[in-house]
């Protein structure tokens, strides 16, 4: 059984008396455990793909399944569910909360489950470990260095343990350096069997990923090895 | 999301904004402390009034002369309502009913009293022995009037006439000079402080016929009537018209009213006057309810990118509705609480600077307040916590 199974995909934008065809008749496969990169040009339909993926928006036509169970047709607060147990999100600008510390930043999505107060504390000292963030947990995010912010962003997407993990270009606001860092780390999490897609312009990046998917106009262009 | 983690997620979101926080707070405190402070100063208004209204005796009747006509125009009152004048005879006559303990005429003047080359305005009472008793007076030096010579020329004084007029010599015995008739002093009231309407401390009290004589009338005033008990009141006062009656040639042509009753009119509209007042404070309130709105909705706008990260975290619509909720609930309380503390503070100033005035806030203004400001808080803040939760997460996120 395939993890993610799109097929007849159709998003179509209105903008003004400009209707854009973000993604048109897509079908896509992926596997448990697969280490995907999406490229493409600006406008190419790869933020939408992410989207549709992450349940953040619904497609025009066509079906999404996610590990066998039709998603598209589930309310808001089912697809709200989803997101938080299966999928785990890391986008560009980090996305943490300000005024929290790394340590309540990372313990959100446990604290959006319900989870405990003490099992909560329990598995972000671990999390906090496990990223090299012990001795940070109490610091703020502007207290934090660009590394180190989105090494918490990857702690809270998978802190409950998610199926997939969406990446929306993660090194696009950090240096070379901590950028393979980070990428090492989103590899090392794949290499533990989570499934990994990643939206990057970035073509040396593209090139590590074992399966690359580059989309123009909506459409898939060149989907290898596949 | 349960409800722990909601408080104390509003809580870091309120205390990551205090400017904003700090200015909520404020307005909805100044509404509340306006409830409490205006509903105090009604309040208290309302209790001295009837405080003094009761220092004035208890269980008294009054009698004005003149009937209040409230049926409109009667023929029969053409030719028949020659209203006849009460005099020292008709109080006299009043003491005879079975309810009434004792009686006092009043007739009241104003006029200059001059001693040793000083002169004053004075507010002159002509009464009866009895007055003392009726109006629960004290002396201070002397005796009052006496109650077997009612032509005699005596005079008793309140206690600022004697000061003012005598100073530091003693006021008994002296000769008063007033509207050039001499009378002496036998007597000095005990200082009594403010009455309502007339201050006691600066009276002339004159035996009734002498004042008459002073005033070249034969009426009175009032007859004050004091029945022999409380449960007696309407006795004393339907006796009272009875014998009136009978004396004014079957004619009723007097109003008896009761103190109960006027006491009860004043208590009455007062009460309305704090409603009334407590009622435009609780503006100030939806006035900073709609603040609560206002805020709220620049806090959703600003925490839009938060907004739809919770979303992509897994938040369910319910979760960031009850967290802005809870920031406005939260902001309302600590305002509440807030205008609560300083409204007391007022109320406490109030009556520092004013002893006599009894500035206590009713409880129910109290709990009206606090009750509004929450009301307030919340339902203002239901708008921006829907708006809130139904955001476009792919919107929200790109927003930053």
């Amino acid at each position: 059984m395939m993890l993610i199974e799109l097929s007849g995909i159709e998003r179509v934008f209105t903008l003004g008396d400009n209707v854009v065809r973000a993604l048109t008749q897509f079908d896509l496969a992926v596997a448990a455990g697969e280490y995907l990169a999406v490229m493409g040009a600006s406008g190419s339909g790869k933020s939408t793909l992410l989207n549709l993926l992450g349940l953040l928006d619904r497609p025009d036509a066509g079906t999404y399944r996610l590990e066998g169970r039709a998603v598209t047709t589930l309310s808001a607060d089912q697809q709200a569910r989803v997101r938080r147990e299966r999928i785990g999100f890391v986008f560009q600008s980090f996305h943490l909360v300000p005024r929290l510390t790394a340590a309540e930043n990372i313990a959100l999505p446990l604290m959006l489950a319900g989870v405990e107060p003490a099992e909560r504390a329990r598995r972000v000292e671990r999390a906090l470990a496990d990223f090299g963030l012990a001795n940070r947990a109490g610091h703020r995010p502007d207290q934090l260095s660009g590394g180190q912010r989105q090494r918490v962003a990857i702690a809270r997407a998978t802190i409950m343990r998610p199926a997939l993990i969406l990446a929306d270009e993660p090194t696009g606001n950090l240096d070379r350096t901590t950028g393979a860092e980070v990428v090492r780390l989103l590899e090392m999490l794949n290499a533990g069997g989570v499934t990994l897609i990643m939206v990057t312009h970035d073509t040396v990046l593209g090139a590590r990923a074992r399966r690359r998917l580059v989309l123009q106009d909506g459409r898939k262009i060149c989907d290898e090895p596949a | 999301m349960n409800l722990p983690d909601t408080l104390r997620f509003a809580t870091r979101a309120a205390a990551g904004a205090p400017l904003r926080t700090f200015l909520m707070v404020l307005a909805m405190s100044i509404g509340v402390a306006a409830v409490v402070v205006l509903t105090a100063l009604g309040d208290g208004a309302r209790r001295y009034v009837v405080d003094e209204f009761s220092a004035l005796g208890s269980n008294l009747v009054i009698v004005l002369p003149g009937r209040s006509e409230t049926g409109g125009f009667n023929p029969a009152n053409a030719i028949t309502a020659t209203v006849r004048d009460l005099t020292v005879e008709d109080a006299r006559a009043l003491t005879r009913a079975p309810a009434v303990l004792r009686t006092a005429p009043i007739t009241i003047g104003t006029s200059e009293a001059v001693f040793g080359g000083r002169l004053r305005d004075v507010t002159i009472v002509g009464t009866t022995a009895d007055y003392l008793r009726l109006r629960r007076m004290e002396l201070a030096q002397g005796r009052f009037l006496p109650d077997d010579e009612p032509h005699a020329a005596v005079a008793v004084i309140g206690a600022t006439i004697r000061d003012e007029l005598f100073g530091a010599e003693s006021a008994l015995g002296k000769t008063l000079r007033i509207d050039d008739r001499r009378v002496r002093v036998i007597g000095v009231l005990a200082r009594s402080g403010q009455g309502l309407g007339m201050n006691a401390d600066e009276v002339v009290i004159l035996p009734v016929v002498v004042a008459q004589a002073m005033f070249n009338t034969n009426t009175l005033f009032r007859i004050l009537v004091e029945a022999k008990d409380r449960s007696l009141i309407e006795r004393a006062k339907m006796q009272t018209t009875e014998i009136l009656k009978a004396r004014h040639d079957g004619e009723e042509d007097v109003t008896v009213i009761t103190q109960d009753a006027v006491l009860a009119t004043f208590d009455r509209i007062l009460g309305a006057l704090t409603y009334g007042v407590a009622a435009i404070a609780a503006i100030s309130l939806v006035v900073a309810g709609i603040l609560v709105m206002n805020v709220m909705l620049v806090a959703v706008t600003q925490r839009t990118g938060e907004i739809g990260l919770l979303k992509a975290l897994g938040a369910e619509g319910r979760a960031i509705r009850n967290a802005f909720l809870a920031e406005a609930a939260l902001l309302s309380a600590a305002g509440a609480l807030a205008g609560y503390l300083l409204g007391q503070a007022g109320a406490f100033a109030l009556r520092a600077a004013i002893p006599a005035l009894p500035a206590h806030a009713p409880d129910w203004a109290v709990l009206a307040a606090l009750g509004t400001a929450l009301a307030a808080g919340l339902l203002f803040g239901v708008m921006p916590a829907r708006r809130a939760a139904r955001l476009d997460p792919v919107l929200a996120l790109a927003k930053r």
